[in-house]
């Protein structure tokens, strides 16, 4: 399985970011490989619009399985995440991503 | 004998709910008496002059802006039209192309780059003008599609219609949105004059700054009226002292005005003062900007 986080940062320590469009980072773990990579998506700062449908399709390229983030994608981004088969966690902010990813194997997360 | 331009008049306000209606239907409803006047609401996410403006309603027409539609027989999914769209309207997921049509600014760049003609611009239904008659005063209302988030295109597309079909009404009044931002920007921006709405109170001050900075960027010449004077204090006065915006008039707080307003009639005629007041509105704007007659 392959889980996206958005973060503020790019390690398990870091903290999730509660936004989704405009998430600084994605952070991507590999259950498999035990791989963590990140995508800067200092990018979308500048955009006045279409943050959340920038942010999908990077998301997008990814494909992960599953995602976990903080108050969960608005209209447009959902529009567009709905074309990924992904379960979406949500309520995830003030956690780091490791009791993000703890909380989530555990079942504490809500799925939207 | 040459045809007069129009003299547009732009009602705004920084602040909501500081009179702009108030102002707008009852300026309009009185000049109309004396002179043939057209009134536009131009506060479409929330249109409210047809309360108190009652007339014959003569005609309804949609009006549209244009969004991409992707064929997907003839797309090869070279990425362009996402690439292309600064507002991240056109999304490429997979093998599937997203048109975001809330984001869309009609600009044409993904359908005119497509190699493949996948993407053809097609209509889209953002809003509808009503026109409405009564006696000398004509009343247009711009009313956008619930759902839709773009004010700018409706009010560009209402002005280009009100400048091609109603050019020999001399004078025209638009009942702008409030605040400061884009769609009040789209609303005055067309004008020759603009009346900003406030209150003597700190917010009204607040926000009359504000729209003064916006409008004078603009260009305009402006012109302030306070509504509700005696609460407050006097700040809003020694603003425009001091800044040399004129002070049109001062509509006094009173209950009568309140009582008429809510039930959707308009004022003046049963408030003298109300009326007094825009007579010195008339008179200013006659004295400084020409007669229009």
């Amino acid at each position: 399985m392959k889980i996206a986080f958005t973060a503020t940062g790019t390690s398990w320590d870091s903290m999730i970011d509660p936004r989704f469009g405009r998430t600084e980072f994605i952070v991507l773990h590999d259950e498999e490989s035990q791989e963590l990579i990140s995508i800067d998506n200092w990018a979308v700062k500048n955009e006045t619009h279409g943050a959340g449908t920038a942010t999908s399709q990077k998301i997008f390229e990814l494909k992960p399985d599953v995602l976990i983030t903080g108050n969960g994608p608005g209209d447009n981004a959902s529009g567009a995440l709905k074309h990924l088969k992904m379960k979406i966690f949500v309520n995830a902010h003030d956690m780091t991503l490791r009791q993000a990813y703890n909380n989530y194997k555990d079942g504490n997360l809500k799925e939207i | 004998m040459t045809e007069k331009k129009p003299f547009k008049i732009a009602i705004a306000s920084g602040k909501g709910g500081t009179g702009k209606t108030l102002l707008s239907t009852n300026l309009a409803a009185y000049l109309s008496q004396t002179r043939s006047t057209l009134l536009v609401d131009l506060d479409v996410e929330e249109p409210n002059d047809f309360i108190f403006i009652k007339g014959t309603l003569e005609s309804v027409s949609d009006q549209y802006k244009m969004i991409p539609e992707w064929g997907e027989d003839k797309c090869t999914l070279c990425g362009i039209c996402s690439n292309v769209c600064k507002y991240h309207a056109v999304v490429q997921l997979g093998t599937f192309i997203a048109v975001f049509k809330e984001l869309c600014h009609s600009c044409y760049a993904c359908s005119e780059l497509c190699p493949e003609l996948a993407l053809p611009m097609q209509k889209h239904k953002i809003g509808e003008l009503s026109k409405r008659s009564d006696g000398h005063l004509t009343f247009i209302e711009s009313r956008l599609e619930i759902c839709e988030e773009q004010a700018v295109p409706l009010i560009h597309q209402t002005h280009n219609l009100v400048d091609e079909d109603y050019n020999k009404i001399p004078f025209q009044l638009f009942d702008c949105p409030p605040g400061t931002s884009c769609p009040v920007i789209a609303a005055a921006k067309n004008t020759d004059y603009v009346i900003l709405v406030t209150e003597s109170t700190p917010f009204g001050l607040n926000d009359l700054k504000l729209a003064v900075e916006t409008i004078s960027k603009l260009g305009k010449p402006l012109g302030v009226i306070i509504n509700r004077h005696g609460i407050g204090n006097n700040d809003v006065e020694s603003y425009c002292a001091h800044n040399q915006i004129p002070v049109l008039a001062k509509i006094p707080f009173d209950r009568q005005i309140a009582k008429c307003y809510s039930k959707g009639e308009l004022v003046y005629a049963k408030v003298e003062h109300v009326e007094t007041s825009l007579r010195q509105i008339i008179k200013y704007l006659d004295e400084t900007h020409g007669n229009h007659e």
